[in-house]
């Protein structure tokens, strides 16, 4: 068993509940896991939301992250990834004075385009897999992004 | 039918079979105390503190095997009742739990008494419920009594608002529970427990390492057959105390911090360690890396997320340890008694080497002769709670326990101030038997209140206090490990235990030598109302043997042999 902190995938299929969001990330704060990122939405037609959320830690501590996850009342499954399509999305405001044409270029690489146009900035959004987003938010630096946003990553099995 | 949430809590109550409530009233839970008032289904008993309602839940809930039930009011009801959540977490005691909440319309407003109850019990119950339509009330209600009390039990905390419990609907308790997110695992994989039986058949030196979920499951019995008919020998942890009788010839005894030899070197020696209802707690193991070094591991556990926690398990089997058990039972024609005969043997030695025992001593009493003598004048006939310190640990060790839930203590979370009210419980679920708790002159000034209780609701606990003016278990700890710096743990100013007694109308007794214990003993059990007997012991004695926190199950300190000193 490997004690290297490894980068992990978890969804977790819960009741859609008042204070639900509460009980999970009680559960990773509570017993010192990592969340790099969590995100939640309800899953259409079904009382169900789903969580995704990025963590990390050794074999044994994503085992206890996704037992500990199960045994919380209102979830109903847990799925930790092994294979699967991951996808994040980011939102950059630039000054309008940068080179729009550049920046259009650079987001449509990344499965993105310029969203909003307004007379001191403009904002563009792109939608990959989070290590290309990073990517991308290393490149665009010299465009003087005034603001980022990070979804958070989704992901679905193979 | 049509009623108001107060009514319904009563009704729910009444239905789930529950004969005794401990609680304390107030402002946000008064229209549930008004329809207790008047109703005659279930006592309620007013404990003098809210944490100690819910200790006394607890040992009532250990004693007669039911869901544990307390009622608080909101704000400081509630953070006062937090303690005795956290204890029976920690120690998977079934409870439901209501309390009052403000009104919906103030929540969020910093109401008077006003706290985020939910917010705070969150980590410290199996389950959290805030109810905001009476509507909701039958069906959470239900789900906390099933909750509570199937796969591995815990306390569930129901918060109400008040004006919850004054808002009428529609009552219906026979609607069928859809849990479709709670489901847990009672039948272990018939499979494993085959290979399991196997492992066991051809193992050398096999070990049962038996804990507290075997009383959870009421399987003892069941275990005491497997363990008979392999003649494998058995260690119990701390919350496992009774689940063999103190007699049974293949009991080594206690393992762990305080363990004896025989049952840590076993431990070390094994080659198969057979784990029924048990958390691997660092209590128990001491270092890990060193824990059963070779020996492969078969773990039966209701819960998941104990498996492979902190030991992996070769044979995981996930299940209620009874199914398991009786399962296992099926299988035993493999398993071969003779064939360990050498290593029954291996452990009798062991326990010749460095036999559990103390050195008596010719002015003081030893506290550890208390616990023995009344496990002689008693036996069978008391129950035995505790609160927490040496005197616990003497318990666990010399106490001659026979039968499951005669035996509770605060095992995982420690707390002081748990021994009397939980006795008070014990009490009150099985009162034919005599509930005793061994107790501190630390530990009993954290509840001592409820003497006044016990004397209005004829509980007659009698508390034996092992009065060695310390704050005896973290004195030892200074002792060794601190270079005797006894930083605050001198309680050489003290109460007078007897007075304080009576002056609730109990009755104190204060014992210097054995013949005085004898009388005071056989007195209190006799006058059957609250007691305090004083035991003065001998100040500077140590819990041995002792692994010290972190070191290996085999490195124990031991007794110094006499003449040693
Ligand atoms: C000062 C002090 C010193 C201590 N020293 C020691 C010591 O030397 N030795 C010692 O043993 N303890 C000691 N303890 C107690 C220790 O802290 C733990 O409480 C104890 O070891 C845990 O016991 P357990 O493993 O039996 O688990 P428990 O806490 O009883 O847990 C029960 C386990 O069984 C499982 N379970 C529950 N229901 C079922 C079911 N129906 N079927 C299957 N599984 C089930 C649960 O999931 C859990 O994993 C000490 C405590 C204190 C305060
Ligand atoms: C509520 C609480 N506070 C502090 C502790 C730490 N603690 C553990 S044992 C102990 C001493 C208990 O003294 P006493 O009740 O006299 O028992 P003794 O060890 O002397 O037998 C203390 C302070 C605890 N377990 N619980
Ligand atoms: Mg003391």
């Amino acid at each position: 068993m490997s004690d290297n902190n490894e980068r992990r995938v978890v969804s977790v299929i819960v009741v859609n509940e008042a204070s639900v969001l509460s009980r999970i990330t009680d559960l990773f704060s509570g017993r010192g896991y990592n969340i790099t990122s969590l995100t939640v939405a309800p899953i259409p037609e079904s009382k169900y939301s789903r969580l995704t959320i990025v963590t990390s830690g050794s074999v044994r501590v994503i085992e206890q992250i996704t037992k500990q996850l199960h045994k919380l009342i209102p979830v109903l499954r847990v799925y930790e990834h092994e294979d699967l399509v991951e996808k994040e999305m980011a939102m950059v405001k630039f000054p309008a004075s940068e080179n729009i044409a550049d920046i259009s270029t650079l987001c449509a690489a990344y499965n993105g385009k310029i969203v909003n146009v307004g007379e001191n900035v403009i904002i563009v959004m792109v939608a990959d897999e989070p290590k290309r987003i990073e990517n991308f938010l290393k490149i665009i630096k010299r465009y003087s992004p005034k603001e980022i946003v990070r979804s958070g990553a989704v992901a679905l099995e193979r | 039918m049509q009623i108001n949430g107060a009514q319904m809590v009563i009704e729910a109550l009444t239905l789930e079979g529950v004969d005794t409530v401990f609680g304390y009233p107030g402002g946000a839970i008064m229209n549930v105390y008004d329809e207790i008032y008047k109703q005659k289904d279930f006592k309620h008993i007013l404990t003098r503190h809210e944490q100690a309602a819910i200790h006394a839940a607890e040992g009532y809930s250990r004693a007669s095997g039911k869901v544990g039930v307390a009622m608080i009011t909101s704000g400081p009801g509630f953070t006062n009742a937090v303690t005795g959540l956290a204890d029976a977490y920690m120690d998977s005691i079934p409870l439901v739990v209501i309390s009052g909440q403000v009104p919906m319309s103030l929540i969020g407003t910093d109401a008077f008494q006003e706290i985020d109850a939910v917010g705070i019990s969150r980590s410290c119950t199996k389950h959290n419920y805030l109810v905001t339509n009476a509507a909701d009330l039958p069906r959470v209600l239900k789900e906390a009594f099933h909750i509570a009390s199937t796969g591995r039990p815990g306390p569930v905390h129901v918060d109400i608002p008040k004006d919850v419990t004054a808002e009428i609907a529609e009552f219906d308790y026979s609607v069928e529970l859809e849990l479709e997110t709670y489901k847990p695992h009672v039948k272990g994989n018939p499979r494993q427990i085959k290979k399991a039986m196997e492992a066991i058949s051809k193992a050398k030196r096999p070990l049962f390492y038996l804990g507290g979920g075997i009383i959870n499951a009421n399987a003892a019995y069941e275990v005491r057959d497997l363990v008979r008919r392999t003649g494998i020998p058995a260690v119990e942890t701390f919350m496992a105390r009774g689940v063999l009788s103190y007699d049974d010839e293949l009991l080594i005894g206690m393992l762990g911090m305080h363990g004896s030899y025989a049952s840590n070197m076993a431990m070390s020696e094994t080659d198969l360690v057979i784990g029924l209802g048990v958390r691997f707690d660092d209590r128990v193991t001491g270092k890990l890396s060193e824990f059963a070094k070779n020996a492969g591991v078969i773990h039966v556990d209701i819960d998941p997320a104990s498996i492979s926690k902190l030991v992996n398990a070769t044979y995981p089997i996930v299940g209620d340890v009874k199914n398991v058990v009786n399962e296992m039972l099926e299988l035993t024609g493999q398993v071969k008694p003779e064939n360990y005969k050498s290593w029954r043997e291996t452990v009798v030695n062991f326990a010749n080497l460095h036999p559990l025992t103390y050195h008596e001593d010719s002015e003081r009493i030893k506290p550890q002769w208390v616990v023995e003598r009344v496990g002689k004048l008693l036996g069978d006939d008391a129950n035995i709670s505790t609160d927490v310190g040496q005197h616990q640990m003497w318990t666990g060790q010399f106490y001659p326990f026979t039968r499951p839930r005669q035996f509770m203590s605060s095992g995982g979370l420690g707390t002081m101030g748990y021994g009397f009210p939980a006795a008070m419980g014990v009490k009150a679920a099985s009162p034919e038997k005599t509930s005793i708790n061994f107790t501190g002159d630390g530990s009993i000034l954290m509840n001592c209140q409820e003497l006044m209780t016990a004397v209005e609701k004829k509980l007659p606990v009698i508390n034996i206090i092992l009065n060695n003016n310390f704050l005896g278990m973290v004195r030892q700890w200074q002792t060794l490990f601190y270079d005797k710096r006894h930083s605050e743990t001198d309680l050489s100013v003290q109460p007078d235990f007897v007075k304080l007694a009576e002056a609730f109308g109990g009755i104190g007794y204060r014992v210097n030598t054995k013949e005085e214990f004898d009388a005071a003993l056989k007195d209190a059990v006799k006058k059957d109302v609250v007691a305090f007997i004083e035991v003065i012991v001998h100040r500077m004695e140590n819990v041995m043997p002792m692994v010290p926190a972190g070191g290996s199950l085999f490195n124990m300190m031991l007794l110094e042999k006499k003449g040693d000193k």
